[in-house]
């Protein structure tokens, strides 16, 4: 196997708020290989975000502390210089966010806002990269890119934002794109198209990306390989495949059960995760999920709250659950 | 924006006629009698009549003010001053002066009060507002807040006196304040307002440092702020070219307020530094009962205000594209 493109290895992430210490994100491994996508799941909360904007040094070094590792092509992505960060950020690692209404700046043009990038990161003059601009619109699919690109965000629809979100982030042609729930704020109609686009402009450049979603359908028409994340903790990792079909982890159960399906039958009402996410301040011992756990009794209520499951096997398809593997298969059929 | 400039002129056309013709009406509303102030001490009631029939004071209101509007267009005939040219806003009950001429000649130095000080605490405030958002919690900006605290209580008759006794007779660091044209010398134009600059600035900078600091830090947490560092642009470019944009709408604002307040007259500062303004020449205006003079001044104080407002309304579809004039 070769080395990752991205490799992130135990790591832990903690704010420090008035109220206490904030556990976002607790000895969280991953790995991304070239030209793959991941596909990060979990409630709002279970540091999905977080995770990705440490990747991106994008956190807010006087109250965050950060240990583990992230190793992205073999630069230490942890401690580097912030000059380093700033020079890796829109160009060798981009980021797309949720929101392309507020993420995008109301006062400059679309084109600027693409073109500055590549101004930075290339050195291009401005007519250079207002060229660059406009080809990353159409790239896009923007109709009549050489006078939108003269346009502000907010005579942009939603989706051309998110279009144009998307053109920013790739118009340095990035080795890894961190789309952060890009369709979470759009028209399902228009979420498809998103998406269609970014495997589109995936073959097309070969970059590796993570994409953030707490939407399991999002997953399993974008992603190849999934994360579900509880608590700021991997709880269940592997192809979308294994993930979805033989889900492994209680909380992957619920998640899968709280999604409405086309082909199900009508009468069958969704369930809900019962009870509510964790505070990440006094996260609970023991594995985190048991509080709204259904099989502590069937795992072992002992072991459940006082000792912390660990991802296995550490290879393939691996969940964080004290149940064995027989038990797995049987309550999920 | 053509269109605009032109509605908004002739609203600001009615809203400063309103204020003329309330401040007219209200002269006479309350107690007092200029054609006794100008006849004198001792005044036999025939030269008392002479002198309200002088100042036009014998007509009825309505025809006295319709008399002031069409002199300010087309000019006006008076009985032994002779003809006085549009824009023709009357003589002075008190002296006879000219009181265009007059404020001609007091709004320079209102105008070079208000200039030299704006750009003083216009600086001075955003860039302490900047550097405190930037250093929240840190001493920098606890010091920020507290001097502008402070700069906000203090009152410009106690500053200004302090500043006068210390740093002009005690120690002569300043000149004594005084007027030169900035055309006739602008070294001495600038050396005469330093001190009044100054101590103008201490005053109003704090509301500068309060607004930026607090918007800055409502824009340094902003979406797109936020995508500006993602995309790899430097601190400081993220800073000066998007979270400072956003902050400059509601200190545009505060601005044109404070602008239209100080050209109608720092009439403290004024009379504390002994300059010779339209603040000095308002509040003479008041306590001697000179009506036209009066007008005048509320004139010139009500225009600036109109004009900032509109400015400050251009300003706004400048700094912000989504800002539609209309």
């Amino acid at each position: 196997m070769s080395t990752p493109f991205l490799s992130v290895r135990d790591l832990t992430v903690d704010f420090h708020t008035e109220d206490g210490v904030v556990h976002a994100v607790d000895g969280l491994s991953f790995d991304v290989e070239k030209g793959t996508t991941l596909g990060i799941v979990g409630e709002s909360g279970s540091g999905k975000s977080v995770t990705n904007l440490t990747v991106l040094g994008l956190h807010n070094p006087e109250t965050t502390k950060i240990s583990g590792e992230i190793v992205l092509d073999g630069q230490q992505l942890i401690g580097a210089p912030s000059s380093t960060m700033e020079k890796l950020r829109g160009n060798k690692v981009a980021m797309i966010f949720q929101d392309p209404l507020t993420a995008l700046s109301p006062y400059h043009t679309i084109g600027k806002q693409i073109g500055e990038v590549y101004r930075k990161h290339t050195g291009a003059s401005r007519a250079q990269s207002r060229a660059r601009a406009i080809e990353m619109l159409t790239r896009v699919g923007i109709p009549q890119p050489k006078i939108r690109v003269d346009d502000y965000p907010h005579q942009f629809s939603g989706g051309m934002r998110q279009r144009a979100m998307i053109a920013m982030a790739l118009v340095c042609d990035p080795d890894l794109l961190i789309a952060d729930e890009p369709t979470t704020a759009l028209d399902v109609t228009v979420q498809a198209q998103i998406l269609d686009l970014l495997k589109e402009l995936q073959d097309q450049t070969g970059a590796s990306i993570i994409l953030i979603t707490h939407d399991l359908g999002v997953v399993a028409n974008t992603a190849h390989n999934v994360l579900v994340m509880y608590a700021g903790r991997a709880v269940e990792r592997g192809t979308v495949k294994e993930v979805l079909q033989e889900p492994r982890h209680p909380y992957t159960w619920g998640l899968l059960a709280s999604m409405p399906r086309l082909g199900a039958p009508v009468d069958v009402p969704l369930r809900p995760v019962r009870g509510t996410p964790p505070s990440l301040i006094n996260v609970p011992p023991g594995c985190p999920f048991h509080p709204r756990c259904d099989y502590t009794q069937l795992a072992g209520p002992e072991i459940c709250r006082s000792e912390r499951p660990e991802l296995s096997p550490h290879r393939g398809h691996g969940d964080a659950c004290y149940l064995t593997l027989a038990q797995k298969r049987e309550i999920h059929k | 924006m053509f269109p605009f400039i032109i509605r908004r002129t002739l609203g600001a056309a009615v809203t400063l006629l309103i204020i003329a013709a309330v401040t007219f009406f209200l002269f006479f509303a309350v107690p007092g009698d200029p054609a006794r102030l100008a006849c004198g001490k001792v005044c036999p009631p025939e030269l008392l009549e002479q002198a309200r029939h002088n100042l036009g004071l014998d007509q009825p209101l309505f025809a006295q003010f319709v008399a002031w509007l069409v002199g300010i267009f087309a000019g006006r005939e008076y009985e032994g001053l002779g003809h006085c040219p549009a824009p023709c806003l009357g003589y002075s009950f008190v002296n006879r002066a000219p009181v265009f001429e007059t404020i001609l000649d007091r709004l320079p130095l209102t105008v070079s009060l208000t200039i030299g000080a704006m750009i003083v605490f216009f600086t001075f405030g955003v860039a302490t507002g900047i550097v405190a958002a930037l250093r929240q919690g840190k001493p920098l900006d606890k010091i920020a807040s507290v001097s502008s605290l402070i700069g906000a209580s203090v009152q410009i008759y106690f500053v200004g006196t302090l500043a006068m006794y210390f740093f002009v007779y005690q120690n002569p660091i300043f000149q004594q304040p005084r007027y030169t044209p900035f055309t006739e010398n602008p070294l001495a134009w600038a050396g005469g307002l330093l001190l009044p600059w100054l101590v103008l600035a201490i005053i109003f900078t704090a509301n500068y440092t309060r607004m930026t600091r607090s918007t800055m830090v409502e824009q340094l947490s902003e979406d797109y702020v936020r995508t500006a560092r993602a995309k790899g642009m430097s601190g400081r470019s993220v800073v000066m070219r998007f979270a400072l944009r956003g902050t400059l709408t509601p200190i545009v604002t505060i601005l044109g307020v404070d602008l239209g307040t100080l050209i109608g007259g720092a009439i403290i500062t004024e009379t504390t530094f002994g300059l010779q303004g339209i603040g000095q020449l308002s509040i003479r205006s008041v306590v001697n009962s000179d009506l036209p003079m009066l007008m005048a001044t509320v004139l010139v104080a009500a225009g600036a205000i109109v004009f900032f407002n509109i400015i400050v309304d251009i300003l706004y579809a400048v700094i912000d594209p989504r800002v539609r004039l209309g």
